[in-house]
């Protein structure tokens, strides 16, 4: 019975890491949830500021930022990536940094350099691995996203833009379509491309903003917070679409556990009974032979 | 019936406020901004306070904190962009260099400095918030 003992540990083993999986199952889906509610709770400010920055882009101003002007020749580009903490969440990661890789690409071929921001431990590994220049990082954000903590890193970016260090930036993150599907996107931030908007004939005519003290202070602070928002939405998006890719890869991992316990069930008691027909066989031979 | 404006008060983490209003009284940079129907376009930014609103058929006027921010009016709407944050110039630094140094690992005798603008920022809050309360309980 050899055999069938080995087979038993290994039954008991797969079991402890079903029981794992589902947890990590069940603690993901209802995170997900208020990851999700998080998402859409940030929206509103998204929609808004961008509404104020449309009018912006619409008014008349005597001021332009140097957000809105679009550079000529590209040399050096800023992108941050988002990815996210942990493991275990399926081929998120990797999809984001796939992406991530094939824009580098083009940016080499076309003689283009780039400094990253990384947001998140992964991908901040894969960039250290891949020998890229990080400017600066976030870690350890956790299910809460808070906008404090990302003013920084996406205030070197900012800055490195205003000296004209970086001559555009770009963001990558997961984009959330539903549970089942992430999408990985990249997205410029700046310069800021003309946002649509819906009410465009009543904003043609001539008109500006009365600015309270100044419109260069105003309009600097307005512009970094819509950067920041735009960072801040991604990196929610991509807190909720670590919750779902990892509920998912996680509950594809509870599925195969009970298929794996079921066949190792299956062979466990075929040799059982094997070893019993054996041993039947041997205790009546035994008795013809007396 | 008075004539009303749309407000809308949002922050980067959840929106705090939508309906119409009478006045809005806004924390400005420069003092306070009391806001009315047709106003015409403005764009500021606001100072830690209180907004506080008049709502048509309502005596009493709803007040919301607000830590700073921008505040856009167009003719009939009003749009407060709340921080969430505290914010300032030297701690917006503060936060950037500490993602640097977190990237560069080299960073020497800062920590004076930050601490103490950040002590300064919190202590405005703080003020701005107690301030806030005062005018509820006065109310009470």
């Amino acid at each position: 019975m050899a055999a069938g003992k080995e087979i038993r540990t290994q039954i008991k083993s797969v079991e402890n890491t079903r029981k794992i999986t589902k947890a990590m199952e069940m603690v993901a889906a209802s995170k997900m949830r208020r990851a999700q509610e998080r998402m859409k709770a940030a929206r509103p400010y998204a929609e808004k500021i961008a509404n104020v920055a449309t009018h912006l882009a619409y008014a008349h101003t005597e001021y332009k930022h140097p957000f809105v002007i679009a550079r000529e020749n590209v040399r050096r580009v800023g992108l941050v990536i988002v990815t996210s903490d942990k493991g275990l969440c399926g081929g998120l990661n990797t999809n984001a940094l796939r992406l991530v890789m094939t824009q580098l690409k083009q940016w080499n071929a076309a003689g283009v350099e780039v400094d990253v921001s990384a947001i998140g431990n992964k991908g901040l590994g894969f960039m250290q691995r891949l020998g890229a220049n990080v400017v600066s990082q976030l870690t350890g954000i956790g299910d809460t996203p808070r906008l404090e903590t990302l003013i920084g890193p996406v205030k070197i970016m900012l800055d490195a833009y205003m000296e004209g260090r970086i001559d555009a930036l770009f963001i990558v993150y997961n984009r959330f379509v539903n549970t089942m599907k992430q999408e990985p996107t990249l997205t410029q931030l700046l310069p800021l491309a003309k946002l649509a908007s819906e009410d465009e004939a009543s904003l043609k005519t001539h008109w500006d903003y009365i600015y309270e003290p100044d419109a260069q202070p105003v309009v600097d602070a307005m512009l970094k917070r819509y950067i920041e928002s735009l960072v801040y939405q991604a990196v929610a998006e991509n807190i909720a679409c670590e919750q779902s890719a990892r509920m998912v890869a996680m509950k594809a991992a509870s599925d195969n556990a009970k298929n794996v316990i079921g066949e190792l069930k299956l062979i466990y008691n075929k040799t059982r009974q094997a070893a019993i027909t054996k041993e039947l066989s041997e205790i009546v031979a035994g008795a013809a032979a007396v | 019936m008075a004539m009303t404006i749309h407000v809308d008060i949002v922050s980067a983490e959840k929106a705090l406020y939508s309906g119409s209003a009478e006045v809005v009284i806004a924390p400005g940079q420069r003092g306070e901004l009391g806001i009315h129907p047709r106003h015409t376009p403005l764009l500021t930014t606001l100072k830690p306070g209180t907004v506080r609103m008049k709502l048509p058929d309502q005596a009493e006027e709803v007040m919301i904190y607000v830590s700073g921010g921008i505040l856009e009016v167009q003719p009939h709407v009003v749009t407060i962009l709340s921080d969430t944050a505290i914010r300032g110039n030297d701690l917006d630094e503060a936060k950037a260099l500490e993602a640097k140094r977190a990237a560069e690992d080299a960073m020497k005798n800062r920590e004076a400095s930050l601490d103490y603008a950040k002590a300064q920022a919190e202590l405005a809050e703080a003020i701005a918030q107690l301030a806030t309360i005062e005018k509820l309980r006065r109310r009470i």
